[in-house]
């Protein structure tokens, strides 16, 4: 006997349907511009290894209008995904402390801290 | 008990969603802003100074390496979600460029 489950059309534009669900996307394809953002760090790192005149050029390359505005569309995903990944921590790990669980909003609080902390710490180095 | 791959799929998909959460909004900042007003020059000798030191290596590895990685995992399931399928070419297209990524970066940073 041949089976012939039912299985539900379900349109691409699905998620347009509700304010929830266009927001569940745009967090979902804040990775397309991490990954984006990754291939410019490689290729950063290869031009590096090129040497200094590669380097130049790359520095130049990224400061074109064009690549400075797809970086700061880069930027507004980078930091959804961050708000929203930090949002979710406390939902992903439960943390008990003595017996009592620990509060979500410091468990979301010590991971802006730790994200201040590392941006300082970055531009430090990079020579701010 | 099943044996399942996806902790292995998991594990880097978690830490690369906060390496990128703690680390890329900061460097889009330095290379997308601060560097085209003239505040940051990243000048050649001191970033090679830093991809030289094997801890800068290692930095700037999993800098690239566990973000695209979480990427790649995230987009597979996006993917999806979108209606585009979850077959092997999604799955090929996906780690494979994050295969792709890695293996660049590995190798350049073995050349600096």
């Amino acid at each position: 006997m041949s089976r012939r489950p039912y299985i539900r059309k379900v349109q691409r534009t699905w998620w347009l349907g509700h304010r929830r669900y266009v927001v569940y996307m745009l967090r979902e394809l804040t990775s397309l511009f991490v990954g984006l953002y990754c291939a410019v760090l490689t290729v950063g790192l290869i031009r590096l290894a090129q040497g200094a005149a590669a380097w130049s050029a790359f520095l130049d390359a990224l400061s074109s209008p064009a690549s400075v505005a797809l970086q700061l569309v880069c930027l507004a995903f980078a930091v959804f995904h961050s708000v929203t990944w930090f949002a979710l921590t406390p939902k992903a790990m439960v943390l008990t402390l003595r017996g009592a669980p620990v509060p979500a909003k410091a468990i979301v609080g010590a991971h802006y801290g730790v994200w201040a902390a590392v941006s300082l710490i970055v531009l430090i180095a990079a020579g701010a | 008990m099943a044996r399942s791959n996806k902790p292995i799929l998991w594990l880097p998909f978690a830490a690369g969603g906060l390496v990128a959460a703690l680390i890329i909004p900061v460097l889009i900042l330095i290379t997308g802003v601060l560097l085209p007003l003239g505040v940051l020059p990243l000048p050649y000798d001191k970033v090679a100074a830093f991809a030289q030191n094997p801890l800068g290596k290692l930095i700037l590895l999993g800098t690239v390496a566990l973000p695209a990685w979480h990427a790649a995992h995230r987009l597979r399931m996006t993917a999806h979600d979108l209606g585009l399928g979850s077959g092997l070419l999604v799955k090929a297209a996906c780690y494979g460029s994050a295969f792709v990524l890695i293996g660049l970066a590995a190798a350049a940073l073995m050349m600096i």
